[in-house]
């Protein structure tokens, strides 16, 4: 046996099996069952990390969650940074080392699967100890839909870590009945190896389940290994347990100090003795069954040094019996060694002075300053707490009537009140929800003597003389000294918040676990007042930490964010389009041949629709039905130009404003009928536009008779753009007459398009002769395969949306959104006759007549030629009056907001917001490039086809 | 051209192997160009009056749809529904509900290429739909007959439970989100697909 620390006839692990680990470099072995920590102890590893700021070697303190120093680097077989020792399975192949406060993250992606689960209860039962499981066992019995979470990989608590009896056999027996029989309750989810790290509104409840960390390499790949569970429960039960409190004093950070319920559950879970020879510090009774354990196991104890004058006389002989020194009214007051404990200093204290010191020889320090109900949960439900002061811990107080604490976790601390607790939880839970639970016979717990009151001490006077605290760590893994707490209060500090942020304690990722409530004992001794009054910091969750890939689940890679596709979209991915992310839309940005730059491809693009035939999927912009007698009422509110007074096959361009007057969206409006209406947003408004008319239509005007319907996605639309589109038009819809008079600009026809019935509107977004082929988005293919067929003869090009850009810029037709910026109106836009002057009202209307919206040195949108034409001018590149840039703050006249080359032009222009910039058209201004300065000529935003000669063929 | 090519295409079609490979306890299957009406009207109105007695069916209440006929009904909001008939209904029901609606006020948009519809059953599908929706599907709470709007994973859904236990739903789904869904679901499914997944 190459584990000389194993305790023979204990702990839940298996010995037949040997497991290889690696730590810092050298190689050991464990069994499973063990944790890291367990494993090391097992191979007489104490010390597993430097401390983070005075390099201070750190031993493992605990042996759960609340660990505050054995963080660990996973290796292999994936990098993982930051986690307890404590709580990390052992498997075959580990290989971590001990960190300084500080991980790394692989530079290497996580291959493995992370998820989510929903589930839903009426009891969510948070921890598998005695109180949980009595809770689930009554819960279960009633019939309810329950969830266990458990942190541990079995059910049992506390009872896995203490060689307690229950109805006079080994209470992990009753542990084992009960999981059989919620087991086999089809409305009981049991979930082992899960921890609940935060508590939301409503009863819903985060836990973390790590479900294949446990199994190293051997990890099936398809199970994932993490999975968030989103937990919603009409009613939850808090039976989380407590954490044993250190007390401070003189170097009580020695790797070789441990807390003495920890030492008992590496006794009892693992086999594992901590040490040779102990020293035990209390200041309660808890240690003692502890004490006798841990003796009876074969750790040699020399002294139990308890606080307390008095100690009760059933532990003292049961002390004297196996030859342990018991030293009432002492204390520790400090620990020597060569890094690791050698000696603990005991020295008499009464009336807060200490006696003489002497020293104790010892490798192993038990320590109990008494237990902190595990209450983070339950505060985070917005559950309230009172400080005890017969136990030095805060405890729950109010709490919603859908969250309950049982157990330990309310301050229960022996093994029949924790099972009744439980059970009397769940009646109350169950009643709650309007069921009745039967009763519950629960097994005995051996009697024990009445607890004697523990002594409420958070540190120990320091022997040394000056700094005060200076050697007395509150937060072991934030390396914040009781010195550190007292130089806050000595700031002036008086909130226990302020004094967490000062010094950074219970910041680490163990939550203050060890460290909280010893702070406010300090904090309010230094300021004479009472804990009760002071209080403790707010639990926030994750309660434990919590991997972001976890966080994550599936929604990362293709999985992130949807991708929203139009019905072309196969087609634009078979011909090598390259995509523009615009919202959660993919949209072709252009179609590069082989060879060929975006620059090349884009102006290839805009010369076919120029100068031949080009088309472009515009299915994403949205649409929206306005239907009801009340349609062009509405509508004349919302936008600023009339749209009542539309004719049924006609279509009008609108500009919807905010009350504020500046420009909201822009689109299209066609009269499908009398009482129907059929309008366009920009693709990235669609949402945002239906639920702005639905705002005003709901409240301000509910009783308008008129019905808004979305139907975005029921249309494919093709704009079919250039001087051949008619051409192309009249060879798929041989039904439809194209010519100009028949089919004029600004109207629409139903018509058949490739055989299939469409909706045809002459609008353009280009200045070119431009149709737009509508069809139900599953013709969408069809139709666009057979224009595309019927255009080959006139060399049709299909483009994007960088085209699109280009071809409307030319023509100055803004983007709203990237031309404006909340805070131009029409009128900026030089579009005062989108405005109406007859209407009495909508909305923006009255805006438009503040002196501010009517300055002449508002801003304007303009053209900009740049003097050198090859120069591109980027979009946001700001702009001045002078050649020479000034000292700051230089005075800037506005943006460039779009900025193109042009084959039209055969030279780079941009549109730009320019202050008073209608005046200034004629005039040369600068743009700061690269260092230099740009001249640009500011011109008429319209620089193509100023006459609009284009657009009827 | 010997090859008769489709002309139409469901959001859905290229997905057909993917979905008939998902592991035993998840049947997908796409359901096509169904017709879709949105209707908006006042519940007990005299126009509701009117479009019941045309269709021969009641107006679900909230949360509910009625799944019997041909023509189904399921409720979207407390003045709106979504009429589901067979392929190819649209302009008959289109013009038949208007007329019946007459000269009330009440609304019929069709909508049957916004959204495609998937028919899922099996013992696995409310674990699937349980990795992404919040809603409670276990039978006494969302007996058969609901319909949920609501999103599974990140895309906004109507969920509608057509038999017991949530062992067959449909899910209706805007066309733009539907690869999205379908990658959802295929991803969804790996742990039941076994180690060769």
């Amino acid at each position: 046996m190459n584990s000389p620390f194993r305790a023979r006839g204990h702990g839940h692990i298996d010995r037949d099996t040997t497991l290889s680990f690696t730590f810092d470099g050298t190689a050991y072995t464990g069994h499973p069952g063990d944790t890291l920590a367990s494993a090391l102890l097992a191979n007489g590893v104490h010390q597993v990390a430097r401390s983070i700021k005075y390099g201070r070697p750190r031993g493992v303190l605990a042996a759960g969650a609340e660990e505050p120093n054995a963080l660990v680097q996973i290796e292999v077989p994936f990098p993982e940074p930051m986690l307890t020792a404590t709580t990390v399975e052992l498997y075959e192949g580990l290989v971590a080392r001990g960190l300084s406060g500080q991980g790394r993250l692989s530079s290497r992606p996580d291959t493995a699967r992370y998820d989510t689960m929903h589930a839903h209860c009426d009891i969510l039962v948070v921890g598998a100890g005695p109180a949980g499981l009595a809770a689930t066992l009554a819960a279960a019995r009633a019939g309810a839909r329950v969830v266990l979470v458990d942190e541990l990989p079995r059910p049992g608590g506390s009872l896995l870590g203490t060689r307690e009896l229950l109805d006079g056999v080994p209470a992990t027996a009753w542990v084992s009945d009960v999981a059989a029989e919620i087991a086999a309750c089809s409305d009981v989810r049991v979930l082992q190896r899960t921890t609940a790290f935060g508590c939301y509104d409503d009863g819903l409840v985060l836990a973390l389940e790590k479900r294949t960390d446990h199994l190293g390499a051997a990890a099936p790949a398809h199970i994932s290994r993490q999975r968030i569970w989103r937990i919603r429960a009409k009613q939850v039960v808090f039976a989380t347990g407590a954490y044993e409190r250190p007390v401070a004093f003189d170097d009580n950070d020695r790797p070789g100090v441990m807390l003495a319920g920890s030492a008992r559950a590496y006794l009892n879970r693992f086999g594992v003795l901590s040490g040779r020879q102990a020293v035990v510090f209390t200041t309660n009774d808890s240690v003692y069954p502890a004490a006798l354990e841990l003796a009876d196991a074969g750790l040699r104890t020399a002294a139990v040094i308890d606080a307390r004058e008095e100690v009760p006389a059933y532990w003292r002989t049961a002390c004297d019996e196996r030859g342990i020194d018991v030293r009432a009214g002492h204390v520790v007051t400090g620990t020597s060694g060569i890094e690791r404990l050698s000696r603990a200093h005991v020295a008499a204290f009464s009336h807060g002075r200490l006696g003489d010191r002497q020293g104790i020889d010892c490798d192993l320090l038990l320590v109990s300053g008494g237990w902190n109900p595990a209450v983070a949960l339950f505060s985070q439900a917005r559950g309230t707490l009172d400080y005890d002061a017969g136990i030095g811990a805060f405890v729950p107080a109010q709490a919603p009537g859908n969250v309950r604490t049982a157990g330990a976790a309310s301050g229960t601390f022996t093994l029949t009140g924790c099972l009744a607790d439980g059970a009397d939880a769940a009646r109350r839970a169950l009643s709650a929800i309007g069921r009745t639970g039967r009763t519950v016979a629960l097994p005995a717990a051996a009697p024990l003597p009445d607890a004697a009151p523990g002594r409420v001490l958070w540190r120990v006077p320091s022997p040394r003389d000056s700094p005060d605290g200076s050697h007395q760590f509150v937060d072991l893994q934030r390396d914040a000294l009781v010195a550190d707490v007292l130089r806050a209060t000595g700031a002036g500090l008086r909130s226990v918040e302020h004094v967490k942020r000062y010094t950074t304690i219970g910041t680490a990722h163990d939550q203050g676990r060890t460290s909280g409530v010893m702070a406010s004992g300090i904090v309010a001794e230094a300021l004479g007042m009472d804990v009760a009054e002071l209080g403790t910091t707010r639990f926030r969750p994750p309660a434990v930490p919590v991997a972001f890939a976890a966080l994550a689940g599936r929604n990362r890679g293709e999985l992130f964010d949807p991708v929203r596709v139009t019905a072309l979209h196969p087609w634009h991915v078979e011909h090598g389009a390259l995509f523009e992310d615009v919202g959660q839309w993919k949209r072709p940005w252009y179609y590069p041949q082989a060879g060929e730059t975006m620059d090349e491809a884009v102006l290839r693009e805009c010369r076919a629709a120029r100068t031949g035939v080009a088309l472009m999927d515009g299915s994403t912009l949205g649409k929206i039905n306005v239907q009801g007698p009340d349609a062009g009422v509405l509508l004349d509110r919302l936008y600023t130009n009339m749209m009542s007074t539309l004719k049924v096959g006609r279509v009008r361009y609108g500009v919807m404003c905010g009350i504020d007057g500046m420009a909201l969206d822009d689109g299209t409006v066609i009269r499908v009928a009398e009482q129907e209406f059929l309008l366009t947003t920009t693709t990235g408004n669609a949402a945002r536009i239906l639920e702005w008319m639905e705002e005003w239509l709901q409240t301000e005007w509910p009783g308008l008779r008129v019905h808004l319907t979305s139907v975005t996605e029921h249309w494919a639309t093709i704009p079919l753009v250039g001087p051949r589109s008619r051409d192309v038009l009249a060879v798929v819809a041989p039904g439809l007459d194209v010519d100009n008079d028949a089919f004029p600009f600004m109207s629409w026809r139903d018509a058949t398009v490739a055989g299939i019935p469409a909706r045809v509107c002459r609008i353009s977004f280009s200045g070119e002769l431009a149709y737009e082929i509508n069809v139900p988005a599953w013709d969408g293919i069809t139709v666009w395969k057979a224009l595309y067929a019927a255009g080959s003869a006139y060399g049709i090009t299909p483009y994007g949306t960088e085209t699109m850009h280009v071809l409307r810029a030319e023509k100055a037709y803004p983007i709203i959104g990237q031309d404006t910026d909340g805070t131009i109106t029409p009128q900026d836009l030089g579009m005062s006759w989108v405005v109406s002057k007859k209407k009495p009202d909508f909305i923006g209307k009255r805006s438009f007549s503040r002196e501010e919206n009517r300055r002449g040195d508002r801003k304007q949108l303009v053209g900009l030629l740049p003097a050198d034409e090859q120069v591109l001018l980027p979009e946001g590149a700001q702009i001045i009056a002078t050649s020479s840039i000034p000292a700051p703050p230089v005075p800037m006249l506005g943006h460039v907001t779009s900025s193109y080359r042009s084959d039209a032009l055969q030279r780079t222009f941009a549109l730009a917001l320019v202050r008073s910039g209608t005046r200034r058209i004629g005039e040369t201004l600068y743009v700061p490039l690269d260092g230099r300065t740009v001249p640009v000529t500011v011109t008429e935003p319209v620089l193509f086809d100023k006459e609009g000669t284009r657009r009827d063929g | 051209m010997t090859v008769e090519t489709p002309t139409r295409y469901s959001p859905l079609s290229a997905w057909q192997d993917a979905l008939a490979r998902l592991p035993t306890g998840v049947q997908v299957r796409e359901l096509p160009f169904l017709t879709q009406l949105n209707l908006r009207l006042q519940p007990g109105s005299a126009a509701a009056q009117a479009v019941e007695a045309a269709l021969g069916l009641t107006l679900p209440g909230p949360l509910r749809a009625g799944m019997s006929g041909d023509v189904k009904l399921l409720w979207m909001g407390p003045d709106e529904w979504l009429l589901v008939a067979p392929e190819g209904r649209q302009h008959d029901l289109v013009a038949q509900l208007r007329s019946a609606i007459g000269d009330e006020f009440a609304t019929v948009t069709d909508v049957s290429a916004q959204r495609t519809t998937l028919a899922l059953s099996g013992h696995l599908v409310r674990e699937v739909l349980a990795q992404g929706c919040a809603i409670d599907l276990d039978p006494r709470v969302t007996p058969v007959g609901s319909c949920l709007t609501t999103v599974l994973a990140q895309a906004p859904i109507t969920l509608v439970v057509r038999g017991d236990a949530a062992s067959s739903v449909w899910l209706l789904v805007r066309s733009s989100f539907a690869s999205y869904l379908a990658t959802w679901l295929v991803d969804a499914c790996t742990e039941y697909r076994g180690g060769t997944g």
